[in-house]
């Protein structure tokens, strides 16, 4: 059977007792794509991941992978393939039997399964460790070995449980970049579980927004960012003020506001509570009048023809078409 | 650097200590080679190997050679059958079954009874049901009270290193769950299973109060050696004792040889690929 979707959640849910960790959560992933599931811990988004993947039973609702009803199904049975947050290695075997574990398994003969670990390694640029075990290979290197032989099952879907979160700031984007390019080659859905926004928006065509087992935002990550929904949202994704408007609550970019004075634009008083520069921009913190927390972030050039410091006050402006309202929540 | 005084009050207790834990053992290896017409306490009339040589020849009073077969026949049963049963139920109990704290606290209490009851009322029922008590049934079956649930609780140690998500990883590979065990689970836990046994086998080999009160007609090597005590003494039990430790020494050896290897094995296929 032929689907535009890869991945079909129909609402799917997950209780453990009387806890519910994923609530009727319902979802399309079209063929293809780089999803991310991003949420803090907690929101449901790794169960969401591991009922995918066929290590979690569903309590309600379904699964489909590519049109098919796999929520019955074992993992192997349903095309998706799972890395691991710590990777999972055996570490009694080298990488190249950790490669070929699944071929061995289906009886494929030594020869035919270590030729074909070799092509995966290779794939990864992992072919002259083959003979290593695990334990002598960096974090980054056992990701690569971890990556193949998830791959070598040749997945209609990677399922990837925070990848990077195990790897230092420089290798991450990297990774992060090898991950996206291997994707596009292979020409399969990856679903990528994150807790970090820049991740998420860096690498997904298609950004899941979770918090207490529901989804409450999807889209490309441009249309997320540039339109959160909720002040939750807005928050979570970073970047944004949420401050008090004339109808309930709005959200405002941080690099949209500046540090001004009361005139026609929207503006509200504080006093700054601190001051970091990052480069090619600062960031101001403030503490509003009416008890908010806000922050502008000023092109270095203009905070340094008019600096201010901790404990000054401050009025923050922006424009009105930058402000943009939001659902209550 | 000064030391503190609290270094040397500590180095010399420890010294002391180290000399009553190892020095009645070093006095024994020393007698063990008495001379033909020494005793058991010192001098040493000579240097001989006349008592090794007696330990060898079935006497009148005991039969070392024979009891120290049976006892390492017994040993090594009990060993395979504690591995088998402890790697079972350590794998079982990582899932919280219903009963399982019940269950667990009843499998574990036969190492808080003491041990004498414990083969007193073994010994007590298969004289009641007209059973007769043997090397391979009562004593068996009275040692496993002992070794299973230190088996047990050894294996929680080991099971509570295991990472769950290997187990998981092989299933996501298409392993059914006969080749995880035989592929991951075994394997991964393989240290650990060895430690298991290797503990149930020197319990056994040493037991003696539950053994004593379930033996049939034929002596474990323990029961031996205190009959020899309570009898007659000579240097011939201090030959004894120098010997088994010589023995467990080299079975230590062997163990941690073969260990060794495994992982010389591995390192060589690595530099190989290197």
């Amino acid at each position: 059977m032929d689907s535009r979707f890869d991945v079909e959640l129909i609402e799917t849910t997950k209780r453990y007792g009387a806890t519910t960790a994923v609530d009727a959560i319902s979802l399309r992933i079209p063929r293809a794509s780089y999803c991310c599931l991003l949420g803090p811990s907690g929101c449901g988004k790794t169960t969401t991941l591991r009922m995918i993947a066929g290590h979690e039973a569903v309590t309600e609702g379904d699964v489909l992978i590519q049109g098919r009803n796999v929520s019955d199904l074992p993992p192997i049975e349903r095309g998706t393939a799972m890395m691991f947050q710590s990777y999972a290695l055996f570490p009694h075997l080298n990488c190249l039997d950790n490669v070929a574990f699944s071929l061995k398994m289906r009886g494929v003969k030594k020869a035919e399964r270590h030729a074909k670990a070799r092509e995966y390694l290779a794939l990864v640029h992992m072919q002259d460790y083959a003979m290593r075990l695990p334990s002598q290979l960096s974090g980054g290197q056992q990701q690569r070995v971890a990556l193949a032989r998830s791959l070598i099952t040749r997945p209609k879907v990677l399922l990837l449980d925070e990848p990077l979160s195990a790897l230092d700031p420089f290798l991450r984007i990297k990774v992060r970049e090898e991950l996206k390019r291997l994707q596009r080659e292979l020409g399969i859905t990856f679903i990528h579980v994150t807790h970090s926004q820049d991740e998420a928006m860096a690498m997904a065509d298609l950004m899941v927004v979770m918090e207490d087992g529901h989804i409450r935002q999807f889209g490309p990550p441009r249309e997320v960012f540039e339109r959160p929904v909720s002040p939750f949202i807005a928050r979570f994704i970073g970047g944004h003020n949420v401050l008090p408007g004339a109808n309930g609550k709005i959200a405002v970019r941080a690099d949209r506001c500046r540090l001004g004075v009361p005139g026609g634009d929207p503006f509200v008083s504080g006093r700054v509570t601190a001051v970091e520069y990052q480069g090619t921009m600062v960031r101001v913190a403030l503490a509003t009048d009416p008890g908010d927390e806000a922050s502008a972030l000023v092109p270095d050039g203009d905070f340094y023809a008019r600096p201010v410091e901790p404990g000054d006050p401050a009025t923050l402006t922006w424009s009105d078409h930058d402000a943009h309202a939001l659902m209550q929540a | 650097m000064r030391r503190p005084w609290t270094f040397y009050a500590l180095g010399t207790l420890f010294v002391a200590y180290m000399v009553f834990l190892y020095g009645p053992m070093a006095v024994i290896y020393v007698l063990s080679f008495q001379g033909e017409n020494g005793g058991v306490t010192f001098p040493m009339t000579g240097f001989s190997l006349v008592w090794f040589a007696d330990v060898f020849k079935p006497g009148q009073m005991a039969n070392v050679p024979d009891s120290f077969g049976r006892s390492m026949a017994l040993s090594a049963i009990i060993s395979i059958l504690t591995t088998v049963f402890a790697v079972a139920a350590g794998l079982a109990f990582r899932r919280r079954f219903p009963g399982s704290g019940a269950v667990f606290y009843l499998a574990v209490a036969s190492l808080v009874m003491p041990s004498l009851l414990v083969g007193f009322g073994i010994g007590l029922g298969f004289q009641l049901l007209g059973w007769k008590p043997g090397l391979f049934s009562s004593t068996l079956g009275a040692q496993l009270t002992w070794t299973l649930p230190f088996g047990l609780l050894a294996m929680f140690a080991v099971v509570n290193r295991f990472n769950r998500s290997w187990e998981e990883a092989a299933t996501d590979l298409g392993a059914n769950s006969w080749q995880r065990l035989r592929h991951v689970t075994l394997p991964i836990l393989l240290p650990g299973i060895i430690g298991v046994a290797m503990g149930a086998f020197t319990l056994s080999y040493d037991e003696y109060a539950r053994t004593t009160l379930t033996i049939g007609p034929k002596n474990t090597l323990p029961l031996e050696i205190y009959a020899l005590i309570s009898s007659a003494t000579s240097p011939m039990l201090f030959a004894i004792g120098t010997l088994t430790t010589t023995l467990s020494f080299l079975i230590i050896g062997i163990t941690v040889t073969w260990v060794l290897r495994l992982q010389r094995r591995r390192a060589a296929a690595t530099l190989k690929a290197g």
